[in-house]
């Protein structure tokens, strides 16, 4: 942590361009997929940078960080004839895989509707659901639907109050990522808030890639999927021989 | 110690899966069955996404069926014309499934599809040996002699006919050709060898002999399921190596442990066991789409 603090002066004496800047930085930008990979705790820190004295009104720290987003079908299901089956579909246009919000008090404390909506900050305004066909007359009730489902799966994450914002100038907070990650780069955003209106944000992001044997497999599969299947039915066979032989050989 | 699943992208622990790979090995060297009937709906529950269970299974039941062929074709239980036979229905048959799959896979039906036919095919089989081994164990206790079987006429009036020596028939090829596409869609769909399927009706429709139809049965099944897996692997990508490694290796273990158990019961106890397990998973399946789901949404695969 001294090496830290030494950091966070070193750049606090950098040159200024606004009244109150962010200086942060992560205690990893790469995280690696491999075959043992359950999860991982990133921490993210920094400091608030002020040429002059303090400005009024309260301040806050909010952190997002956001997985890759994609195009998502969320689909409802209806008892038809006695079972339950899919009936009802809204296409998503683009939904994040992973998403975190960490902040440093309530999160309607920390920032207003407008600015929220500015900067895409919660997770419903993360989502971008504007052109969802209207095939459904409740499409919204499947956007809650989505932030319910990945919620309870860790996929979406809202930590109010769990940023740690010291003497209004210090703060870190950690954000877990689940095991069940999709790769790619993830967008880390700090914004630092003042009377619920943001002063100024700090961007940067994590790459999340597979390695190892988690790569060749995931890349063979993909790019070379005639490969790929011929290898694993090599492997499959190779397995029942090998097995039969042994245990021949056990029992003499 | 959990292990991340590259295809599948879950975390799930390791000794899990040799464990299930285990018991299902077990069970299926105890029975003589493939497994994957009972594999396949066991990796729905401990989470693994539906196409993907389907295809991984798809290449575990190669290896399984593989030593189990070769022992066959040693002993020379084998009818590789009939087997040829009932192979060319069974491609033709994976072919189909796999359309099948794929357009109900783009529509959102892909998972009640499967456990559809799990629902269907596991009840009716299960119900068909429970009542068998039941009857049988009662002929049993009043002495009376095993019932003969019935020649299907209709059988025999069908044209293209066709000689199988091993077998010692002269029937036509369009009953085995029928049988084996029936069996190659079920594979393509279920993720299962067919063998459930196959057998009795190899012995009940087609009239072949006890002997031949175990190994006859496995020759096809090597071949159906390496058709399917390519398939799966090639046109959706699901098929996850690592899953299917440790699941084999449980299975193979498993099923030589299996084969000592199922010699020290007897015949009509150990169908009555496996009848018992089969109405059990059916009804587990049955129970999840009769009653209302907790959760009435589902987040559809994503088209990467």
């Amino acid at each position: 942590m001294s090496l830290l603090r030494a950091l966070i002066i070193s750049l606090l004496l950098a040159v200024p361009a606004q009244a109150e800047e962010i200086v942060a930085d992560l205690s990893q930008t790469r995280v690696a997929i491999t075959a043992n990979f359950d999860g991982s705790e990133i921490l993210i820190f920094g400091a608030v940078r002020r040429e002059e004295a303090m400005p009024e009104g309260p301040l806050s720290v909010i952190i997002t960080v956001e997985g890759p987003s994609e195009r998502t079908t969320v689909r409802r299901k209806e008892r038809v004839a006695g079972i339950w089956v899919n009936t009802d579909t809204v296409e998503v246009d683009l939904a994040p895989t992973f998403y975190a919000i960490a902040t440093s008090a309530p999160l309607q404390d920390a920032i207003s509707e407008i600015e929220d909506l500015r900067h895409k900050i919660s997770i419903p305004r993360a989502i971008r659901a504007v052109g969802t066909k209207d095939s459904v007359a409740d499409s919204e009730v499947f956007v809650d639907a989505l932030i319910r489902i990945r919620t309870s799966k860790d996929s979406y994450q809202v930590l109010e109050n769990a940023v740690k914002l010291t003497a209004d100038t210090l703060f870190e907070t950690s954000i877990t990522l689940p095991s069940n990650l999709t790769q790619g780069a993830y967008r880390t955003r700090i914004f630092l808030t003042r009377d619920r209106a943001v002063v100024d944000q700090f961007e940067t992001a994590i790459e999340v890639r597979k390695v190892g044997l988690e790569k060749f497999i995931y890349g063979l599969a993909h790019e070379h999927p005639l490969i790929y299947g011929l290898l694993s039915l090599a492997i499959a066979i190779a397995a029942g021989w090998l097995a039969s032989a042994f245990f021949r050989y056990i029992r003499g | 110690m959990n292990i991340y699943l590259p295809i599948a992208e879950v975390s799930v622990n390791a000794f899990l899966l040799l464990g299930l790979g285990g018991i299902v090995g077990v069970l299926s060297g105890m029975f003589g069955v493939g497994g994957g009937f009972l594999m396949t709906p066991l990796l729905f529950f401990i989470g693994i996404p539906p196409a993907v269970a389907v295809a991984t299974e798809a290449n575990q039941i190669v290896a399984s069926s593989f030593s189990g062929a070769l022992a066959h074709l040693k002993r020379k239980t084998v009818d590789l014309k009939m087997g040829g036979v009932l192979l060319v229905g069974g491609l033709f048959g994976a072919g189909i499934g796999i359309q099948v799959f794929n357009i109900l896979k783009a529509a959102g039906h892909v998972d009640l599809l499967v456990k559809l036919c799990y629902v269907i095919f596991l009840g009716i089989v299960g119900l068909l040996m429970f009542i068998e081994s039941v009857n049988a164990i009662r002929k049993i206790k009043k002495g009376a002699p095993a019932p003969v079987r019935r020649q299907r006429g209709w059988i025999h009036a069908l044209p293209f006919k066709m000689r199988f020596r091993t077998s010692g028939l002269y029937i036509s090829v369009i009953p085995p050709l029928i049988v084996g596409l029936l069996v190659g869609i079920l594979a393509a769909i279920m993720g299962v060898g067919g063998g459930f399927i196959m057998v009795p009706a190899m012995i009940y429709v087609l009239g072949m002999p006890t002997k031949v139809v175990i190994g006859t049965s496995l020759f096809q099944i090597i071949f159906v399921t390496a058709f399917t897996t390519m398939l799966h692997a090639v046109t959706n990508q699901t098929v996850d190596m690592l899953l299917a490694v440790l699941l084999l290796v449980g299975g193979v273990i498993g099923a030589q442990i299996g084969t000592q158990i199922g010699t020290k019961l007897k015949a009509e106890q150990l169908r009555i066991l496996l009848a018992i397990i089969v109405l059990a998973v059916c009804g587990k399946l049955a129970f999840d789409l009769l009653v209302m789901p907790s959760e009435l949404y589902s987040i559809g695969e994503s088209g990467h």
